[in-house]
């Protein structure tokens, strides 16, 4: 057993805190409350005469609500306790098991409640189990009982109750995609290729100028027939900049972005890799790399030339 | 009227009640039960700590299985033991359908009925109510 493990087990047949008193006695306010919200419309909780027509003293409290008599209300439960924290909470967060749900209630109901009733709460640990895999995550199930006094002392209700202390699961969201570039027919032949790995370039079929961002027409002699080459893969940064603000989550801040010159001497805006914005400059000898982002998108990125054998 | 003893049968099953789950309703009901845990009221920090939104809490479940039985046994029942095991949690907009049987009944006047409550995702509550009804057996 893990020295953790024990100190949790030690914790078994224990009381939780101390025992707790209500902070008002049994009352109808709270009782009118209560009834209201759970839209129970049996009459014996608010109706004197109809409660005792069924042959109670008078209006009792809803056998539910016992546990909201003795509920620490609504300060205690927002600020830090000055009392100290609760241990146990703090030994199970120790282990990381930082969130809680309620699985099991289990009342045994001795007498009904009435106005004027003060209830107190004592709980003892009843079981801790071995760390389990849940829905909500990785958590031990806490047993407990507890037992509800009125001021005489007597027992009104005991309640086996169980909780789960959990490891909130990581709901990292996953990184949104890159923005998609606006493919036309004008265009489609380059990102295709770059799906490929390849780098292309348009060429005018009759003056057999290089021309880039893709067009319909040369803008050398005005054709519109074009073929295209692929590129060594090599050239040098022309310009860049690089983005602080503002963010978009597809990518990793900050971001360079450079116009990149081809040996060929055409240009195209691009992302660097393998080095730090700091250390960008133009002039800077580049080769292509690739990248995929997503399984629609591949995309050409240039890294420093002398990073190339590496 | 409150239902007698002799008037129930083991097997006899409960007419269902629907509880349409507002945003309002998971919070008003957890405050009347002076529960104040923000996974209850407060949304984004309901989804930090693992859940999907806020939801009801088990006090709640507690107070909405009390609320079925007694109003089909009648204002005379006195309500003798709540046992539930919550499942699928009860999130804003969904609806809770809530079902009933008669399981047992022993000589001294108690009735127990096996109750559950469903939503859309699943079993929210499963469990049993002991009622004491009045009657010559009780």
């Amino acid at each position: 057993m893990s020295e953790y493990e024990e100190r949790l087990q030690a914790w078994v047949g224990r009381p939780v805190g101390t025992v707790r008193t209500g902070q008002d006695p049994v009352n109808v306010p709270m009782i009118r409350h209560w009834v209201e919200a759970m839209e129970d419309g049996n009459p014996v909780y608010l109706d004197e005469a109809a409660a005792r027509a069924t042959g109670r003293e008078g209006v009792v409290a809803p056998a539910s609500m016992i546990q909201a008599w003795t509920m620490r209300g609504y300060a205690a439960s927002v600020r830090e306790d000055p009392a100290g924290p609760d241990e146990l909470t703090d030994l199970l967060a120790e282990g990381g098991y930082t969130s809680v749900v309620a699985t099991d209630s289990e009342f045994e109901f001795h007498r009904e409640l009435v106005p004027g009733d003060r209830v107190s709460v004592e709980e003892t640990v009843d079981s801790i189990s071995p760390e389990k895999n849940t829905a909500l995550g990785a958590g031990r199930f806490v047993s407990t009982v507890k037992t509800y006094r009125d001021a005489s002392g007597e027992v009104v209700a005991t309640q086996r109750w169980r909780l789960l202390r959990f490891r909130p699961e990581d709901k990292a969201e996953p990184k949104p995609l890159r923005p998609r570039p606006a493919i036309n027919s004008d265009n489609a032949f380059w990102f295709e290729a770059a799906r490929e790995h390849k780098l292309v370039i348009q060429r005018c079929a009759d003056c057999k100028s290089l021309r880039h961002p893709p067009g319909p027409c040369c803008p050398q002699c005005g054709s519109f027939d074009w073929d295209t080459v692929e590129a060594q893969g090599e050239g040098h940064v022309y310009s860049y900049v690089v983005n602080h603000h503002p963010r978009h989550p597809a990518f990793d801040y900050p971001l360079v972005v450079a116009v990149v010159e081809l040996t060929e001497g055409t240009r195209l805006i691009t992302n660097m890799t393998g080095v730090a914005p700091q250390d960008v400059e133009i002039g800077m000898a580049v080769v292509v790399d690739w990248i995929d982002p997503d399984p629609d998108l591949s995309l050409p990125v240039f890294r420093p030339a002398e990073n190339k054998e590496r | 009227m409150s239902r007698s003893f002799e008037d129930v049968s083991v097997g006899e099953e409960l007419p269902e009640l629907s509880i349409p789950l507002t945003r309002t309703m998971i919070v008003a009901t957890a405050l009347a039960s002076r529960d104040y845990q923000d996974v209850h009221h407060d949304p984004s920090l309901a989804v930090e700590r693992g859940s999907k939104d806020v939801f009801m809490n088990i006090l709640t479940t507690n107070g909405l299985v009390d609320r079925y039985v007694t109003q089909w046994a009648g204002p005379a029942a006195v309500v003798k033991a709540i046992r539930i095991r919550l499942g699928a949690p009860n999130y804003p907009g969904d609806t809770m359908l809530l079902t009933g049987t008669v399981s047992a009944k022993d000589d001294g006047g108690r009735v127990e009925i096996k109750v559950r409550g469903t939503n859309a995702i699943g079993p929210h509550v499963t469990g049993t109510v002991v009622v004491q009804l009045q009657g010559s057996g009780a």
